[in-house]
């Protein structure tokens, strides 16, 4: 694989800059794992009365740009306050850089949902245990995938494998290390599921399935960069082949909540069929994600 | 500077002899030898020397049982097809769980199109045993397809072994022998293999020209149709260059291998043994012995491969990874999972990979660079332990 990276991220590449933990770090922002091949914790120093960011320190387990992009995105944040370090976009970052390649962009926004987990977490929202009430617990650090969604995927589909829970959610489907957890969850919600409807004929039951297998499973909490990893698969193995263009015709440029942009390039862009084009490609990562987005082309 | 290359089972340098030996036909030997005039039908005899020579240097009794392809891939693809077209009845078909994506793929294909597929497991080392083949055995076999050497780990199976427990049964043993021709003796005349795949760009003739060996007395059907090039086994015109380039590769492999492979395996073992001592908490993956005497695959624990690389690259220094960060798919080495090799350690995992041409300033060159590459990664991981950062 060539360099495809501009002076400045291969300079903060190979001279990275606040790396490290800070000592008594005010707030702490962990994103990613090791099974999945890239992690990334953001340690911050925060003044209680102005809010202001005095140190900014990372460690990262991920390929070049990761560590390129945490480094100048502490470069960027010390001296903020909180609320302008929030409001740094990743548009911000790759202009720091002088560009980003598109293709590492869920390495590359790792640091900004590392710096949203600290500070949400310094500011006491959504806590983990919070969390865990509301959206349940990750199971499936990959795809981000929580039991929660999990629980309601079997029960919605009536799943009886891991493999039907991977095909719905996502969960398991990459390293695997889940599987365990998910046919520990699927056991669970099946006793339990017996127990709530002892006496219900088994045709009944049948139909009600048949209803309910027409919602799609929604995928709480996908990070950005989840997002990202998700749809530039989907690009990769699915869209881009079956429209028969290459990685320039059809780019990924930017996820931000549920918009995506992407750059409809060469034989794409500007033919006829564009705007179906465009609203294929949408109607596919809405399934995948199994959320709403809106999308925009910026050819 | 120049570069230090670790990553011959990619690709390899064109032997300057092979370059010598082709470019009479780049320059005023460029006739078509299924020309009827002189000119170009004359240069068929230069395309029997190479034949012959590749033949040689695999043991293979006749020269015909030699057809020229386009690439290693190629040549697998045409074995599989072939196997299928001789059993046109049978639909299951085995391979390993670790074979390059010349042969996953097809076999992906193929399971789409009804086939049974067969992957077998292997073990922590890498290795499958013959009983493992056999017991995966049914009536309805059509092909058994197995590499020799890997090209990620650089690990043998036991071909020949494997060869003989198949001779009398009625189905095509093919293997993909890329990685391992060339680079170990290979005696087609003691072993009992139907087809084998070789490749030029990894044993020093360019890209672009590869060979299937077909054992006479197999049917064969073409997998690329049109003119009756390679006695109507492989269409397309002959590429004279690219055949006498690997002719000349294969004469210079069979002449070196004793010497060569025994001067790569020192160096290879050399610089294990060193890098052990020099970095810590690191595994050298695959079977001790039963390995490609050039490959050295090493994980790095607690920091990812494609870092390492690219800090190698800045370094000069060029070699590959099992990560999933450097591969397209986002997963890590199917060849490593399969091996049950932890995730973490697959993303941390390296590929050096030394021709004759690596020398012993480039290994110590090498070996200087990497434990502060390593270090320098550690240090920025969040899983490193502190006792190694000391
Ligand atoms: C084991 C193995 N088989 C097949 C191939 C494909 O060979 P080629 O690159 O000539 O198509 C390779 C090369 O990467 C290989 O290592």
């Amino acid at each position: 694989m060539a360099w495809k990276y501009s002076e400045k991220v291969k300079e903060h590449f190979k001279n990275p800059r606040n790396v490290g933990v800070v000592n008594n770090a005010d707030a702490v922002g962990e994103v990613g794992s090791m099974v999945c091949g890239d992690a990334l914790k953001l340690s911050l120093k925060i003044e209680p009365d102005s809010n202001k960011i005095l140190d900014a320190k990372f460690q990262t387990y991920c390929c070049g740009s990761a560590i390129a992009s945490s480094s100048a995105l502490t470069e960027m944040i010390k001296g903020m306050t909180v609320d302008q370090a929030l409001a740094v976009s990743n548009q911000d970052l790759a202009e720091y850089l002088d560009g980003l390649p598109e293709e590492k962009m869920h390495c590359s926004v790792m640091g900004k949902d590392a710096l949203e987990d600290a500070i949400k977490k310094y500011r006491g929202e959504e806590t983990d245990a919070h969390e865990e009430e509301d959206e349940g617990k990750i199971v499936c650090h990959c795809f981000a995938v929580s039991d929660k969604s999990i629980e309601k995927a079997i029960r919605e589909n009536n799943l009886k494998t891991t493999e039907e829970v991977t095909h719905y959610t996502k969960a398991g489907g990459a390293c695997g290390s889940c599987l365990g957890e998910i046919e520990d969850i699927i056991h669970d919600v099946r006793a339990r599921m017996e127990q709530e409807q002892p006496s219900q004929p088994k045709e009944s039951k049948q139909i009600i399935q048949k209803n309910k297998t027409e919602e799609k499973p929604l995928k709480q909490g996908l990070t950005t960069y989840k997002k990202i990893k998700i749809i530039e698969k989907l690009l990769k193995e699915e869209i881009r082949p079956s429209l028969g263009i290459d990685h320039g015709g059809l780019e990924l440029v930017e996820v931000e909540d549920n918009k995506v942009y992407v750059r409809l390039l060469g034989a794409c862009s500007g033919c006829a069929q564009s705007g179906e084009t465009l609203e294929y490609v949408r109607n596919r990562i809405e399934e995948e994600l199994g959320q709403p987005i809106e999308i925009k082309d910026l050819a | 500077m120049d570069i230090s290359y670790f990553d011959n089972n990619a690709t390899t340098r064109v032997a300057p002899e092979v370059k010598k030996a082709m470019m009479p036909f780049l320059e005023d030997l460029y006739g078509n030898p299924s020309s009827i005039h002189d000119f170009g039908g004359d240069l068929i005899k230069y395309v029997d020397v190479a034949r012959k020579n590749v033949a040689k240097l695999i043991g293979a009794s006749h020269s015909t049982e030699i057809i020229f392809t386009s690439c290693g891939t190629e040549s697998d693809n045409t074995a599989v097809y072939n196997a299928l077209k001789n059993y046109p009845r049978k639909k299951h078909i085995i391979t390993s769980k670790v074979e390059h994506p010349a042969i996953l793929r097809h076999f992906e294909q193929l399971e789409r199109q009804g086939y049974k597929t067969t992957y077998l497991d292997v073990d922590r080392d890498g290795l499958i045993t013959v009983e493992q083949v056999l017991e995966a055995l049914t009536p309805d076999t059509a092909l058994v397809s197995l590499m020799w050497a890997n090209n990620e780990t650089g690990v043998i199976f036991p071909i020949k072994e494997i060869g003989e427990a198949l001779a009398d049964k009625d189905l095509l043993f093919h293997t993909d022998a890329v990685q391992a021709v060339g680079k170990i003796p290979i005696n087609l005349s003691q072993t009992k293999v139907d087809m084998l795949s070789l490749s030029g760009h990894k044993i020093h003739a360019p890209k672009g020209i590869g060979a299937l060996y077909v054992r006479r007395g197999i049917k064969f059907k073409p997998f690329i149709v049109g003119g009756h090039q390679e006695r109507g086994r492989r269409a397309g015109t002959t590429p004279v260059p690219n055949i006498v380039a690997l002719g000349e590769a294969a004469k210079l492999a069979l002449e070196g291998m004793d010497k060569e492979s025994q001067a790569i395996r020192e160096l290879r073992d050399y610089f294990e043994k060193e890098v052990q001592t020099k970095i810590r908490e690191i595994e050298i993956l695959g079977h001790p012995e039963k390995r490609l005497p050039n490959t050295s695959n090493i994980t790095f624990k607690y920091i990812e491969g494609e870092a390492i690389l690219l800090r190698l690259s800045n370094e000069n220094i060029a070699a590959s990874s099992g990560s999933a960060c450097s591969s397209d798919s986002l997963e890590p080495s199917h060849v490593l999972r399969s091996m049950g090799l932890p995730f973490e350690l697959c993303h941390s995992s390296i590929r050096f990979s030394l021709s004759k041409y690596t020398t012993r300033e480039e290994v110590d060159y090498l070996l200087a660079k990497l434990p502060e590459v390593i270090d320098n990664l550690r240090k920025i991981s969040p899983f490193t332990p502190a006792h190694l950062l000391e």
